[in-house]
């Protein structure tokens, strides 16, 4: 039989050759790689530009616009680390990480702002504006959950990574999580864990509480974690009210507190509106009743540096949690005080700490994958240890996007050293005492590509 | 008995306000036949005289703070602290009661101006229209407030004197830790004081004879050669005067942000309809019920058998009282109606 001599024929060195330059190819090192990604289109792919645009979406106006302003400042100063100006922060002591000062993936990082108002709708538009008109890559901010959930769903409908800013409801990485979107702060479920056994060691286990809750997520879901905790060890629940969001006078609500047989008030408020209740529950004298032979306590689940300094002399001895405090001393968080002071002339709050934490989570996520291609950027997210950036050992929890680490308990300071020295961290509760199963609270991710 | 007098006082409180803003919007009404939407900006302007004061009084050095040294922080003293030492502090504690002498002119100046500059101009136009410009002129009022202070409510503190509770429990024989915030207290005592002021001027003045005599019959006294014109010119002002006082001195409770005319509106419009349009008794005795109202509806009692009744209860009101009273409590056949 003639054999063809155009037919291509394989003879056992040609086998060799193309076997083993599939191996090569195969086994290569991801740098060899990466540039296939590029070949993907995504939206808002910075190709060959020099610069990348990352969206701030902050409330700039509302009653939690002074949390809004602080978490603006620590973006500015997250991109300026990125961008290699300044003094570095936390960028010097994260680890591990592959943040080289030289932006993300060698380009510039710019930004473009948007004012959440702190209404859903508001925060929508300004997040798919920053997407859809500024170019940005990634969506960051927020400090309310009803805006974080909304623009999460935005965020997955559009196939941009969400980088939560402060948000505690458990429902933004319980039943409202997705695929897109990356909570660092704690929630509303590690905060009853970690504040129940203070309370039952201060307070004791015969107590009646009263709660005034923001009527949103946020607001139901902390009123159901503390019920939970403070219930389990034998507090008794007299009423749980739901109160308008902004309602500026809350008078109407504390005055049913003083005859109802409550020795517990219990504030689910937030920004303004936990600083207006506070101060109206302390003008009715309520830090002063003795209820049931016990001194009357209220307890403010959520606190923050910037709510204890609208509140004065009124949050003083008052218990609550937190997710991170400026006066920590570890490398990280001395590292970011120092920068952010030198910066602006004050501490920043655990919102801003909060915000320039996962800025630099995203951009080393980059990092990591190689690429802006969001379902790669996921991936290098889900499950990444880290530590050195304020809260001990941390881990960004795959199945669910929510950060695991140690949580806060704080009162507010009886003998401040300080016009800021406004919290004394209690006690620093382990992450093993808050971690809770990861189905627990439900909710489905949702795809990578989308 | 203890719950029910804190709810009352509560109520008086939130009424007091109402009727307050009610009073200067029926006022207006009343004498000029107008609808002014824009009313609760004057409430809102109001309460920005004490924020303006309270910024003037704190001009402040900065000066270095000693205290903090992870990085160079600041604090802000007050020049009138620095040289008048505790005379200044003094003088700043009592920031909001001292902006009542800013805000008595600066009131009557705006109000004066809104009434000749645009009011007058829509006299003659439909309701809707008076509405609409009224309106219109309340947002623009707002953004520049908005413009030059900000978004956020601003801190305007009572003086420390006032700050704590009254212990009104004693005072009424009843138990003796109930209290009740001293501020608010003298808000009810102020605007009850401004509500007999307005009624003893109408009535007792002649001045007062003069606009009542308008109210009723414009075109009668314009021929008897009065200028009744002038005359409510000035009505005008003294309406946003009366809603300004209402404002400066509601800072101290709700610290001030440029949308809180607007929230005070739709209810202050709620208790001139209940009250009956054109009618000041009706409005100020609508703004107190509707307060109590809404304060008795907030008791866990009420609430847990209706859940967020509080938040409907004025305007459920409103609906009953229309259906029964068409004109209102007070309301005069043929006000509005045409």
């Amino acid at each position: 039989m003639k054999k063809n001599e155009n037919t291509p024929h394989l003879n056992r060195r040609g086998f060799l050759k193309v076997a083993s330059a599939t191996g090569v190819a195969a086994s290569a090192p991801m740098i060899f790689m990466k540039d296939a990604y590029a070949a993907k289109d995504f939206r808002n792919d910075p190709k060959d530009s020099k610069t990348v645009t990352l969206g701030f979406n902050v409330p700039q106006s509302g009653p939690y616009a002074d949390e809004g302003a602080d978490e603006l400042r620590a973006y500015k100063l997250a991109v300026k680390h990125l961008n290699g100006e300044g003094d570095g922060g936390m960028m010097k002591t994260m680890k591990p990480s592959m943040l080289k000062g030289n932006g993300i993936l060698g380009k510039k990082v710019v930004f473009s702002t948007g004012d959440t108002q702190t209404k859903s709708d508001a925060a929508r538009a300004s997040a798919k504006r920053m997407i859809e008109k500024d170019g940005a890559l990634m969506i960051t901010g927020g400090s309310s959950s009803g805006v974080a959930i909304a623009v999460q769903g935005l965020c997955q409908e559009m196939g941009t990574i969400f980088m939560a800013g402060l948000t505690h409801s458990n429902d933004t990485t319980g039943k409202d999580r997705r695929r897109y979107g990356f909570r660092h702060f704690f929630n509303t479920e590690m905060s009853g864990a970690a504040l129940g056994p203070v309370l039952e060691k201060e307070y004791g286990t015969d107590r009646t509480a009263y709660h005034l809750t923001a009527d949103y997520t946020w607001g139901w879901s902390q009123e159901g974690s503390i019920k939970k905790y403070t219930e389990k060890m034998g507090w008794k629940t007299k009423a749980a009210v739901k109160t308008p969001v902004g309602a500026g006078d809350f008078s109407q609500f504390i005055t049913p507190v003083l005859n109802s047989g409550a020795d517990v008030l219990v504030l689910n408020h937030y920004g303004k509106d936990m600083v207006n209740s506070l101060t109206q529950a302390v003008q009715f004298g309520l830090r002063d009743k003795q209820v049931n032979g016990k001194d009357f306590q209220i307890v403010v689940p959520l606190f923050s540096r910037l709510m204890a300094q609208g509140a004065g002399e009124n949050i003083k001895g008052i218990l609550g949690s937190t997710n991170w405090n400026w006066a920590l001393k570890d490398e990280g968080s001395a590292a970011f005080v120092k920068s952010f002071g030198a910066e602006y002339g004050q501490p920043p709050s655990m919102a801003a700490h909060t915000c320039y934490v996962q800025t630099l989570l995203y951009a080393n996520a980059c990092e990591m994958a190689g690429t802006f291609y969001p379902p790669e950027v996921i991936k290098a997210l889900e499950g990444f240890k880290f530590d050195g950036m304020g809260n001990g050992p941390t881990e960004y929890r795959a199945e669910d996007h929510q950060c695991f680490k140690d949580v806060l308990v704080v009162r507010g300071n009886e003998k401040p050293t300080s016009q800021f020295d406004l919290l004394e961290v209690v006690q620093e509760v382990p992450r093993a005492q808050v971690e809770y199963p990861h189905d627990m609270l439900g909710g489905e991710l949702g795809p990578y590509e989308v | 008995m203890d719950a029910i007098l804190i709810q009352l006082l509560n109520g008086l409180d939130k009424g007091a306000a109402y009727a307050l803003i009610a009073l200067g919007l029926t006022l207006a009404f009343g004498t000029l036949g107008i609808v002014n939407f824009a009313h609760g900006a004057l409430f809102m302007l109001g309460a920005f005289c004490a924020v303006s004061f309270q910024k003037i009084l704190t001009i402040s050095k900065k000066v270095k703070d000693e205290s903090i040294t992870f990085f160079d922080a600041y604090k802000e003293q007050p020049y009138l602290e620095i040289w008048w030492g505790d005379t200044g502090t003094a003088i700043i504690d009592y920031a909001v009661p001292l902006s009542i002498i800013m805000a008595i002119p600066v009131m009557l100046l705006i109000g004066f101006i809104m009434e000749r500059g645009l009011i007058r101009h829509f006299y003659k136009r439909s309701h809707a229209e008076q509405i609409l410009v009224t309106f219109g002129l309340a947002i623009i009022i707002q953004e520049v407030i908005r413009h030059f202070f900000g978004a956020n409510p601003i801190p305007t503190p009572a003086p420390d004197l006032v700050s704590g509770s009254a212990a009104v429990g004693a005072f009424f024989g009843l138990n003796e830790n109930l209290v009740y915030p001293w501020w608010r207290l003298i808000y009810l005592v102020f605007s009850a004081a401004i509500i007999l002021a307005v009624f003893a001027f109408l009535k007792f003045t002649t001045f007062g004879m003069v606009v009542r005599a308008g109210m009723a019959d414009r075109e009668t006294v314009g021929l008897l050669g009065i200028n009744i014109q002038k005359r409510f010119t000035i009505v005008f002002a003294i309406a946003a005067l009366v809603a300004g006082l209402a404002g400066v001195m509601y800072a101290p409770i709700l610290p001030p942000d440029y949308h809180m005319g607007m929230d005070f509106l739709v209810l202050s419009f709620v208790v001139v309809v209940v009250g009956g349009m054109g009618s000041l008794p009706g409005a100020v005795a609508a703004g107190f019920l509707l307060g109590v109202l809404q304060s008795f509806a907030s008791m866990t009692e009420v609430s847990s058998l209706f859940p967020g009744i509080d938040q409907i209860i004025i305007y459920l009101v409103a609906v009953v009282i229309l259906l029964v009273r068409p004109r209102g409590l007070m309301g005069r056949e043929g006000v509005f109606e045409d």
